[in-house]
């Protein structure tokens, strides 16, 4: 075992990159939880992403582009969630866990002759004076793009939900779907779009784990991160700030686990590996006791009867 | 103008019609995506749903139906306790794989015994490795409130890191060359689940998930617990007012749904499959969640629609061989399956309207 071996400027730099697609699957469930709807299908839409920005980005050369199929490709599996609870009136739960279901086999589908494939790089931005400081270029300033958008998009929805009036609207909508409603707000149209900014944000956190984090492609590759995104949503009490947060923790416990398995420490590989599931359980059980924070309608389906 | 209605009550012929309707919607939808993969089309819906039953190699391919649906059924029996009653245990891919590790455990924890009493223990083993994997996350959620949908869905990836470190350490076949996996179950006579009447794929398992199908069915419509359940899953209210206890229900479902995916791992791992090894888990677990909805929550619904999943089980298997589609292609199959069902179920509870609303 040989602890000097990890390099402690690396290892946040790696976190930072290990938390972004969380993070991004997470805000976009914030909102789409905020607006009332629970999406149990976070992990089938990010492993969508994650192949069709592959394979974009593959085909074309450009990752960017990849980001963007991933986007749509995330948005065009949620419309599918949306038919099934907005307008089929079906069980979210259940209608979650078939998109997650049908996400993991199309993913395998679409995936067969991208296994084994490199994709173009990602570039790091690279800020003359900054990006060559010590310590500090390397882990704030040298990062590619998209981990600065989720950022951004964390900060952006946090003002959204807080000081914009379209903020206010969701949050209404989430609180008392018929309250909203009588006051005039257009219920399933609000929900239509939290759940399709949704989708879009874990094709993006899955995109960027087959381009950026690992960068390959293989089958079953989000391997529940779509599901420890869920958990941080609980955790983040609903608060954009605390998403990044919690992404940051799991983040740093997926890579120190990753860099303890290297240097080779005395606990087993298979027992490592689980630890970032078995944190996500104990988190949920110190968080749990508090759900004042939970929107009130979460997860009921509205039906206008009139 | 094109509206919803709600009925006053479900409507009791969509609601048997509604799984027929969702099974031919993805006939359709399956065979233009076979289209689209350059397969034809309606040769790959017969090989799946024709070929293992009335096919040239059927009598090969129907005891397989057994021994697919057999794990199926047990598992959606246990779910759709707890789904009906709004308790959704969907770990039931790690129930299954601590049944299979601990059952297998048990057993091999008398090797080379041939006493008769071996296989009993681990039939109890394995009940006890699922039983004890739900009770995490039951007692999380009557202790502490936690989330059971998230929780047990984390310890299926506990279990299969698990399942890794003992079929490379733990229960690994010390004449095994050093390969990965336990020892063959199938080969040591005490701790094989072989078949019942040589050549049908009968084995204990089958009968497990036949008697679990009629005690699911007597507890539903004869038993106290089993309306509990039926009234916590229709109107929680009233539920609670009645003296419904909800700790001792999520502890009750999820504990015998655990137990009973337990039971189906251990049958497995002590039969078809015969060894405990990393990849021994192929996605029952899952599968039986889409089982549980495909067959309306009903005891004799689940037992038709195992048997349906199992058809696209082999069927898949044979198309995969005869026709290339990939393996992929199944599970999109039996994902659309779970969509289309959930969509026609809106005419369960809901009347097509045509025309201006009026005014009440």
């Amino acid at each position: 075992m040989d602890l000097s071996a990890i390099n402690p400027v690396l290892l946040i730099a790696s976190l930072m990159v290990a938390a972004t697609p969380l993070l991004l699957a997470a805000i976009g469930e914030l909102v789409v939880e905020k607006s009332g709807v629970l999406n149990l299908g976070v992990e089938g839409m990010m492993i969508v992403g994650a192949i069709a920005g592959f394979a974009t980005a593959v085909e074309s050369g450009s990752p960017l582009l990849g980001f963007v199929a991933a986007a749509f490709a995330g948005a065009a599996l949620s419309v599918l969630f949306a038919i099934l609870t907005q307008f089929a009136q079906a069980n979210q739960v259940a209608s979650g866990l078939s998109l997650t279901l049908f996400g993991l086999g199309l993913s395998a589908l679409m995936g067969q002759s991208y296994v084994g494939i490199k994709p173009p790089r990602m570039g790091d931005i690279h800020i003359p004076v900054l990006s060559d400081l010590p310590v500090i270029g390397p882990i704030l300033f040298g990062h590619d793009i998209i981990l600065y958008f989720g950022i951004a998009l964390t900060a952006a929805v946090w003002w959204m939900l807080k000081y914009s009036r379209m903020g206010l609207v969701l949050r209404a909508v989430g609180e008392n779907h018929d309250a909203a409603h009588a006051l005039g707000y257009k219920v399933l149209r609000i929900r239509l779009m939290a759940i399709l900014f949704g989708g879009a944000c874990a094709g993006l956190g899955g995109a960027y784990i087959s381009l950026i984090r690992v960068p390959q492609w293989t089958e079953g590759m989000t391997a529940g991160i779509g599901w420890i995104a869920l958990a941080l949503v609980v955790f983040a009490s609903w608060k954009p700030w605390r998403a990044l947060l919690g992404a940051y923790l799991f983040g740093g416990v997926t890579v120190v686990q990753l860099n303890l398995q290297a240097a080779g420490v005395a606990i087993p590989v298979e027992y490592l590996a689980m630890s970032p599931y078995l944190i996500t359980i104990l988190v949920l059980v110190i968080l749990s006791a508090d759900k004042s924070s939970a929107p009130a309608s979460l997860g009921r389906n509205f039906h206008a009867s009139r | 103008m094109i509206r919803l209605e709600k009925r006053p009550q479900p409507s009791r012929a969509w609601s048997l019609a509604t799984p027929l309707v969702a099974v031919l919607a993805t006939m359709a939808f399956g065979g233009l995506l076979f289209a689209a993969l350059g397969k034809p089309p309606v040769e790959a819906i017969r090989t799946i749903f024709w070929e293992p039953l009335f096919g040239e190699f059927a009598f090969y391919y129907r005891p397989q139906l057994l021994v697919k649906g057999a794990p199926l059924v047990l598992i959606a029996i246990g779910l759709s306790l707890g789904f009906r009653a709004g308790i959704w245990n969907i770990g039931a891919e790690g129930q299954y794989i601590m049944g299979a590790i601990f059952g297998a455990g048990a057993g091999l924890a008398f090797y080379p015994s041939d006493s008769f009493l071996i296989f009993p223990f681990m039939v109890i083993a394995g009940a006890f490795g699922g039983w004890i994997w739900a009770m995490i996350p039951a007692v999380l959620k009557t202790r502490f409130g936690t989330n059971e949908i998230l929780v047990s869905l984390m310890l299926v990836y506990v279990a299969e890191q698990f399942l890794a470190s003992v079929s490379l350490g733990l229960l690994k076949n010390p004449e095994g060359f050093g390969f990965p996996g336990s020892r063959n179950l199938q080969s040591w006579d005490a701790a094989h689940n072989a078949e019942l009447i040589a050549g049908t794929g009968m084995h204990w398992g089958v009968v497990s998930a036949l008697i679990a199908v009629i005690f699911a069915y007597v507890l539903l419509n004869r038993h106290m617990t089993g309306y509990h359940i039926r009234l916590t899953g229709e109107a929680p209210r009233a539920a609670r007012f009645a003296g419904v206890n909800p700790a001792r229900l999520v502890l009750f479902c999820l504990g015998t749904s655990g137990a009973l995916a337990g039971l189906a791992g251990m049958f497995e791992v002590s039969g078809p499959s015969g060894q405990v090894s990393i990849d021994f888990n192929v996605g029952y677990g899952f599968t039986a969640i889409i089982v549980a909805f495909l067959g309306r929550l009903h005891p004799v619904g689940i037992l038709l629609a195992g048997g349906l999943m199992a058809l696209t089980y082999i069927g898949g298997d044979i198309a995969q061989s005869n026709l290339q589609l990939p393996a992929a292609a199944i599970q999109v199959f039996q994902g659309m399956l779970l969509f289309f069902l959930l969509a026609f179920d809106l005419l369960t509870n809901f009347r097509i309207a045509i025309g201006k609303p009026e005014v009440a």
